[in-house]
């Protein structure tokens, strides 16, 4: 270590970039600045730390860029630098670098949220043999203070209508109720992810009611346990709902319920870190790729492109560190659209493959809690009124979560977090108070907003490769119903990655080619 | 092997909150002396050695499937005899009791053997299963719920059943008119909210539930949603800080913090 680093151009592979492999360079902390300071080994005036980087476009005489290029000026560099090795310089060979990412990692995952954790998971579940993928995780915020998987109200269901969703989340059901099989850890508690069996029961008006039906129908197709009821049957069972204008309402029996989506996150994350993934807290800047050109059947020359390296810049710091990669995996949530723009997606001509972009972008929504005194009892379900709002039971007190979609026309800005109360006001509150007249007295505790990865296409999850950019999957723009299909999306990805096709669930439809041709797979069933 | 039984013992550490700081629980419920001892040189040894924490996975996992291997279904008998037959063998053989209708308590003694003579009642529905203590889980309820005219269901201190099978007994909820869950550690109250579906139900017992976390009020709400049912559970005031008697018993309680 001490020779390598008294000769700081040696450069053990190919110079320059763009070309054949980039190994070799081993780089270690690089500061992006403009022009000029690369880091060298001079030992600097001020108080900032040394850089050690080799860069590759030296020859083996120069140190840093400062040196000119005369015999005076290098001399006096090679002098700076030889001080700086003595006893107290500044050069410090044995930096600690253990909060930097790797130089390598054979598949970079970009979130680490729910469905970056349970990617990164069923990677390392599934590779055979173990322990032969390495798996890294850059997870820019590691409080998740904005992310969709901590804000998440946690509710499961399987009253979908299209039935690979039905199948993802019946698996995920599966994967919840022997959580403590799939992630367990030796020597840590098991975990209670605090899952209330109480079901989900949409209601619908009369122009939903045939909808409804053949939704059902698909769901028991499929193997949910749904029951349709009438306004009669509703009345006796729950006497506390209104049932005026509802037609027919559909009824979760089992799997369907709510539950605590931290839990899972953190049963996920320690898992991951004891099969041996990397974590990284840091921001993903840059792609670097190469392109080439072929030509498809038809004679269309297409540019096929490939993700070499990512940037991983460190928090609240100008460093970065260039991991090198073989896959990239774009689980970054409402965010994934631009990192996306970062890989090349969507640069292009509108209208061709090129040019067709991730439609997924933020959406915010709000979630509000308030207490009822009079309000529904222990035995209530996931409510989702034909209007739109829905509202569930939270613990003991008669306290409710609930909220609405806005429309189109009404979505909020997503810029920030702040909670606009007269949404409430305006929009969640009529209607559920004329569903549930105990709610016309009630008051709100507290409430907080989060962002959908909204898919501005058809509001369906984008899982699969790119057909373009070779190397980067996608698993996200799951619309408000990501977390209860995570378990089963990060299987469907890892079997795409290690086997190249989905195994157990066909997620064919949701492959991103559908944004290209059009072909939009609606679900109806949204909140 | 005691040490990997440690964290699948009775009472659950709950781990949700995030604490890393739970050895101290489950040493609070692992048995002290020599096991502790034991438990924490292996616990000491598998956080260094990668052979010894493989070893001690191997043998949680060992455990796991023992208890799915107890609950496997008895496909043969239920296509040869019948799904009543074919549950009651599954209940004896988990060291249960069974009661078919106009006949008498079948048990198996204390070695685990039983008489066979149930298999030629030709049709004859159970009535009551008494599962107290046995290792049923959510798998295993499959061969309950077959039974469609049972009347009477105990699952008193059983260690596997939990919130998710609770929400699996609505197909019984015709017959189904005694449940008793007294002593399931796994049992909390959002489970007992999927209890609704069975409005047959006139004797309910929820005492001594340990991850119930205001079993009081519970209590109180259980009752609310079962209004024909008597239930049997923890005490009105429990929970509540002893004062005079005019406090009034709300059920809005404040947010919990």
């Amino acid at each position: 270590m001490l020779r390598r680093a008294l000769q700081p151009g040696l450069s053990r592979g190919v110079l320059g970039r763009g070309l054949g492999t980039h190994r070799g360079r081993s780089t270690l902390g690089k500061v992006e600045g403009s022009g000029g300071y690369r880091g060298s080994w001079v030992a600097p005036v001020s108080s900032y730390v040394t850089f050690r980087t080799r860069d590759p476009t030296h020859d083996g005489k120069t140190v840093g860029r400062l040196g000119e290029g005369d015999q005076n000026g290098k001399v006096s560099e090679i002098k700076k630098k030889i001080q700086s090795v003595l006893p107290r310089g500044a050069w410090n060979p044995l930096r600690d670098t253990s909060y930097l990412p790797p130089e390598h990692s054979d598949v970079v995952i970009v979130g680490g949220g729910v469905i970056g954790l349970s990617v990164a998971y069923w990677l390392k579940r599934l590779e055979k043999p173990q322990g032969a993928i390495r798996v890294l995780v850059v997870e820019r915020d590691h409080t998740y203070s904005q992310a969709s998987t901590a804000l998440s109200v946690g509710g499961i269901r399987q009253q979908f209508s299209v039935p690979e969703n039905i199948q993802l989340s019946l698996f995920s059901v599966e994967f919840l109720r022997n959580i403590n099989e799939y992630l367990a850890v030796v020597d840590d508690p098991p975990l209670d992810i605090q899952f209330n069996p109480s079901g989900y029961l949409l209601l619908a008006s009369e122009k939903g009611a045939a909808v409804m039906e053949s939704n059902v129908k698909v769901q028991r197709q499929e193997g949910a346990k749904v029951c349709l009821m009438s306004p009669e049957q509703l009345r006796n069972k729950f006497p506390w709902i209104n049932t005026e204008g509802v037609a027919l309402a559909s009824y979760g029996m089992e799997h369907e319920g709510w539950f605590d989506p931290w839990c899972l996150l953190q049963g996920l994350r320690r898992k991951v870190q004891s099969m041996g993934v990397l974590f990284c807290h840091g921001e993903v800047t840059r792609f670097v790729s190469s392109s080439s050109h072929t030509e498809t059947t038809s004679g269309e020359e297409v540019t096929l492109r490939r993700i070499h390296e990512v940037h991983v810049k460190m928090d609240r710091s100008l460093e970065y560190q260039p991991v090198e990669c073989a896959l990239v995996i774009n689980a970054a949530g409402a965010w994934s659209g631009q990192i996306a723009e970062l890989a090349g997606v969507g640069k292009g001509p509108p209208g061709t493959l090129q040019g067709t972009q991730l439609p997924v972008e933020l959406r915010k929504r709000y979630v509000y809690l308030w207490h009822c005194p009079q309000g529904p009892g222990l035995e209530t379900p996931f409510v989702i009124d034909a209007s739109g709002a829905y509202f569930r039971r939270e613990g003991l007190g008669n306290n409710y979560l609930g909220g609405c979609s806005p429309t189109e026309e009404e979505e909020p800005d997503p810029g920030n977090l702040e909670v606009d109360h007269d949404f409430f006001q305006d929009k969640v509150w009529p209607p559920l108070a004329q569903r549930v007249p105990a709610f016309e007295t009630l008051k709100v505790r507290s409430a907080w907003a989060g962002y959908y990865d909204y898919n501005t296409f058809d509001q369906n999850g984008v899982v699969g490769p790119h057909p373009l950019v070779v190397n980067m999957y996608f698993a996200t723009g799951f619309s408000g119903h990501g977390l209860q299909q995570a378990p089963a999306v990060g299987r469907a990805v890892a079997e795409m990655v290690l086997d190249g096709h989905f195994r157990t669930i066909n997620l064919s439809p949701f492959l991103f080619n559908r944004f290209y041709l059009g072909e939009k797979v609606q679900e109806h069933n949204i909140i | 092997m005691a040490a990997p039984r440690a964290p699948l013992h009775l009472v659950t550490p709950v781990w949700n909150r995030g604490t890393r700081g739970t050895r101290g629980l489950s040493r609070a419920v692992a048995p002290e002396g020599s096991q502790k001892k034991g438990r924490s040189l292996l616990q000491f040894l598998a956080d260094r050695f990668y052979d010894v924490q493989a070893l001690r996975e191997y043998l949680l996992r060992k455990q796991v499937l023992k208890v799915h291997q107890k609950n496997r279904p008895f496909t043969y008998i239920r296509e040869r005899f019948g799904p009543h037959a074919a549950g009651a063998y599954f209940i004896l053989k988990q060291g249960g009791a069974v009661k078919f209708q106009g006949k008498e308590w079948i048990r198996s003694d204390a070695r685990g053997h039983f008489s066979l003579d149930f298999l030629k009642f030709q049709a004859v529905p159970v009535e009551a299963v008494d599962a107290s203590g046995c290792a049923i889980n959510y798998q295993g309820l499959d061969s309950v719920l077959a039974l469609k005219e049972l009347q009477s269901l105990w699952l008193q201190r059983c260690p596997h059943v939990d919130d998710w099978c609770l929400g699996r007994l609505h197909p019984l909820a015709n017959s189904l008119q005694e449940l008793s869950l007294a002593g399931c550690p796994r049992i909390s109250e959002r489970g007992l909210a999927s209890l609704h579906h069975l409005q047959n139900l006139r004797r309910l017992d929820i005492s001594d539930l340990p991850a119930v976390s205001n079993p009081g009020l519970t209590r109180i709400l259980v009752e609310e949603m079962l209004p024909s049912c008597q239930v049997l559970g923890a005490d009105w005031a429990q929970g509540l800080p002893s004062g005079p008697e005019e406090q009034s018993r709300d059920t809005a309680s404040p947010l919990p913090a």
